[in-house]
């Protein structure tokens, strides 16, 4: 087990008298790249600020190596920040931005000259120092900001959607660039952003978060293929996620139709909600399956293609490399280890809300 | 379609074109005219020659120094002042107008006039001062009650680009440089500051020109003691009706609006570089 | 971060308004003070409110004010419009070269504007009078329209104007449906800036005006040796009160406030 290095202790935070945090506790590990994902105002960001310092959360404390930090101010943290649309310094060249830091800590002349040339390498940029900052693209900005903050060798790299304004393309090259830096450097990043995908690329850890509550916690690989409520289901990748009723231990029906499952534990004819990954719905000949429907759609996607099913009202939508034709009936098969039973949500406040961005 | 297009924007623009033709350009060739000439129609430099004159260079250098202290004075009290509205949030856009735009609905002439009635001999002041068994002052009739009437005109014009400046900071930049170990301090000096620089840049020249060339603030409370380089000038064009020697100090004035032209315009650029 | 000395902060702004406003205050209390001297408090009165309305000089030149201004904004709105519009098809080099012309007028010394116009209409044998005064307000006035209408102009998405004239509309018909409205808020605050700047302006007044014509900034300058009639401070408290419930009024419907205010300033 990895040392605890940094625990946010049931942390509240309302504005105007909303609620953005509640109760949130957390606790990050050291050299883990933990990301924050959820829809934007699920306070993933105030977390973000909490622990860099810019916001006192109402309630809780923040521990960093096991001493509280709450009302320290953010100049006196081991930890940077790595901004939203990058807040370099504009009237500063590549090389100042980066010394900023260092200058304030009065480092000699030589050692900073050494950490500016040491981090533009790090970040792919040697030979821009004397640029200024405003002459260079988003992509190079946001590498002079990563640059900028890790030359001060905080213990946490706070990222805050870093890469929200670049192009798909570049964000992907990011993507890998910043799991090598972090490689390379073995901090602690705590990464913030809204895309599931950026998410399951990075991460170690995952936190999904709505509405100021921790929907789960988890390895990408649990969180994408054991969502634990219709929620995270719904936000982490393309769902079918439906209603059923939990009949008993390992047997769930939808709409009527019987699935056996491998989930136990959740009472009998107890309705509940189940997520089943669209590469898990399995298209068979008709008799083959458990229930049957016409496929209505049929679109190219690349790697795959995508059909809709039509089953007695309800659409499945399942992914495939094999086409089937639109108007073709064809039975839906499912394994039992791919249906995830999850129950229903306890409160309105913890209702899945689909949040498209 | 193109054509009658272009034909119809050349119709719209050019009643301007003629327009700042002859009442923007023209007109100033006529000052540049007159002040290079003397009363016969002769090339002469002796009307920008004649700044050198004691009484003139003494009203230019008087100007030169008040306009100064009145533009310093507009800095300190501006800097702070917009500070504040952008920290507690106040500096909506009709705050800002109550602050600009409303007192010029009160004469102007008026309003430096009132200043007057507080400053002189038997004025609020003194009235108060005796009242609490102090001496009175002098105050009116003083280069401070004129550094006063120039703060008090040109102020405005300082807080306004300042204020702009401040805004425009991204709150993130400042978090930024908290983020990276700079205190209160340091954050001020190293980011702020810089920053706002262009404002003040600007507001620094709008407030020195209007202020270096003004005669109303100087002739209302300087009691026509103190002659500043627009009296001379003014004096010149509708007392003296010496229209070359006033065109000629006039163009003494407008080397030093080039220069704050020029200033400005290059911090303009820098800025326009970095957007 | 919290903000620390609140208080303070809050006292300091407020200073500077008192700053502001204490000769505003000042005159309007002038403005009831039946003693002529301008030191002593006489008793309240309001027989210079009176006497206002039978004073024809101080009539004049009110006239004479507001026409100028109503005459000068208007006329400066619809040439400075047509210039923005003109100025956005142009090349850079003469945009450039057009715009810095422009805005010679803000950044000349308002003296060295008056005496220009002077010598302009001196030489042309121009009769002083209300028309030179509303050449040179117009002149003025045109900068401010155009620095509040082009950024607005050049925000305006070109696609309504093509959607309009893709769906059958003409040139004129589309420019009056489309784009008039989009840019309508900045046309009207560059108006009111202009309007006021004319009310305020006296030195360019002072060098265009001839013997017999008065505004009020002239007329108010020319008594000052003497003493400024009392009916002037009542004349010019009715107008700063009147403008000031006015704004109020346009701020209470928060939504137009805004529109306003932002190019206003």
């Amino acid at each position: 087990m990895k040392n605890e290095l940094i625990h946010l202790n049931h942390i509240s935070k309302s504005y105007d008298g909303k609620i953005v945090l509640d109760d949130l506790d957390l606790t990050i590990h050291e050299n883990e790249f933990v990301t924050l994902l959820g829809p934007s105002g699920c306070g993933k960001t105030t977390t973000l600020r909490i622990l860099a310092g810019f916001e006192t959360p109402d309630k809780g404390s923040v521990i960093f190596e096991g001493r509280d930090i709450t009302s320290l101010p953010p100049n006196k943290r081991q930890l940077n920040t790595v901004f939203q649309n990058y807040a370099l310094f504009t009237h500063m060249n590549v090389a100042d931005n980066i010394a900023f830091g260092l200058n304030i800590k009065k480092k000699p002349k030589s050692y900073i000259e050494d950490k500016i040339a040491y981090a533009l390498n790090l970040v792919g940029l040697t030979g821009y120092e004397k640029r200024s900052v405003t002459t260079l693209s988003g992509g190079q900005q946001q590498r002079v900001a990563i640059a900028r903050a890790i030359v001060n060798e905080p213990r946490v790299l706070l990222l805050d959607e870093p890469l929200g304004a670049l192009d798909l393309k570049l964000r992907q090259d990011m993507q890998y660039e910043l799991i090598r830096m972090k490689n390379e450097l073995s901090i602690t990043f705590l990464y913030v952003t809204h895309d599931q995908q950026e998410a399951l690329t990075m991460s170690d850890n995952i936190v999904v978060m709505n509405q100021g509550y921790i929907q789960q916690m988890g390895s990408p690989e649990s969180i994408y293929n054991e969502p634990e409520n219709a929620f995270v289901a719904d936000f982490i990748g393309d769902s079918n996620l439906f209603p059923a009723i939990f009949e008993k231990d390992e047997l769930i029906t939808i709409d009527g139709a019987p699935f056996p499952c491998v989930d136990t534990g959740f009472g009998t004819k107890k309705p509940v909600d189940i997520v089943i990954r669209p590469e898990d719905v399995d298209l068979v000949e008709k008799g083959k399956g458990l229930v049957s429907g016409v496929v209505t759609d049929l679109i190219f996607k690349g790697v795959h293609y995508e059909m809709c099913v039509d089953v007695n009202g309800r659409e499945w939508v399942a992914h495939s490399t094999e086409p089937c034709a639109v108007g073709n009936e064809v039975d839906i098969y499912v394994h039992p280890f791919n249906i995830q039973v999850m129950n229903k949500p306890a409160s309105e406040d913890e209702e899945a809300v689909r949040t498209d961005e | 379609m193109s054509k009658t297009r272009r034909l119809s924007s050349a119709f719209l623009g050019l009643p301007y074109i003629f327009w700042a033709a002859a009442f923007i350009v023209i007109p100033l060739i006529m000052v540049v005219w007159y002040g290079l000439t003397d009363e016969n129609g002769a090339f002469t430099f002796a009307n920008v020659a004649a700044i050198a004159d004691p009484a003139h260079s003494k009203a230019l250098l008087m100007a030169l120094l008040l306009s100064f202290l009145a533009t310093v004075v507009c800095f300190l009290l501006a800097y702070p002042l917009c500070m504040f509205l952008v920290e507690l949030q106040k500096g909506s856009d009709s705050f800002l107008t109550m602050l600009l735009i409303v007192p010029m609905w009160m004469n102007f002439l008026l309003r430096t006039y009132a200043w007057q009635s507080i400053l002189e001999k038997t004025g609020i002041i003194n009235t108060a001062l005796t009242a609490l068994g102090f001496a009175p002052l002098r105050m009116i009739n003083t280069n401070g009650a004129i550094i006063l009437g120039m703060v008090y005109n040109f102020l405005p014009f300082m807080v306004l680009p300042i204020y702009n400046a401040l805004e425009k900071i991204d709150k993130n930049v400042i978090n930024a440089a908290r983020d990276l170990g700079a205190d209160g301090r340091i954050t001020f000096l190293r980011v702020i500051f810089p920053l706002s620089l262009p404002g003040v840049i600007s507001g620094v020249t709008m407030v020195f020109i209007p202020a270096l060339t003004t005669f109303v603030v100087s002739s209302l409370l300087g009691g026509g003691k103190i002659l500043l380089i627009g009296n001379v000038i003014e004096q010149e064009f509708m007392v003296a009706y010496d229209w070359n020697l006033g065109s000629g100090l006039s163009l003494v004035l407008l080397i030093f609006i080039i220069i704050n032209v020029v200033i400005s315009a290059v911090t303009e650029k820098g800025e326009e570089a970095k957007a | 971060m919290k903000t620390k000395y609140k208080g303070l902060k809050r006292l300091y702004i407020a200073l500077i308004f008192i700053f502001m406003y204490a000769p505003i205050a000042l005159l309007i209390v002038q403005s009831f003070n039946s003693s002529k001297s301008r030191g002593h408090w006489g008793g309240f009165t309001l027989d210079w409110y009176r006497s206002l309305f039978t004073d024809a000089s101080i009539g004049e030149a009110f006239t004479n004010t507001i026409l100028l201004a109503l005459l000068s904004s208007v006329i400066s709105v619809i040439l400075g419009t047509a210039a923005v519009i003109y100025m956005s098809k142009l090349k850079k080099s003469p945009r450039t070269i057009l715009m810095g012309v422009t805005n010679v007028p803000m950044l000349n010394a308002d003296i060295v504007t008056g005496v220009s116009f002077m010598l302009l209409f001196l030489t042309l044998r121009i009769q002083f009078g209300f028309v030179t005064i509303l050449l040179a307000h117009i002149t003025f006035n045109i900068p401010y329209v155009i620095l509040n209408v082009m950024p607005r102009y050049r925000e305006l998405n070109p696609h309504i104007y093509e959607a309009a004239l893709d769906l059958g509309a003409s040139p004129v018909y589309a420019f009056f449906k489309t784009v008039l409205p989009e840019i309508m808020p900045a046309i009207l605050s560059g108006g009111l800036m202009a309007f006021t700047m004319s009310i305020d302006d006296f030195i360019i007044t002072h060098f265009t005006a001839g013997a017999g014509v008065h505004t009020l900034s002239t007329k108010i300058y020319s008594e000052v040796k003497l003493g400024i009639k009392p009916e002037m401070y009542a004349l010019s408290a009715m107008i700063f009160v009147t403008v000031l419930l006015l704004l109020i009024l346009v701020n209470r419907v928060p939504a137009k406030a805004d529109a306003h205010g932002k190019e206003a300033v």
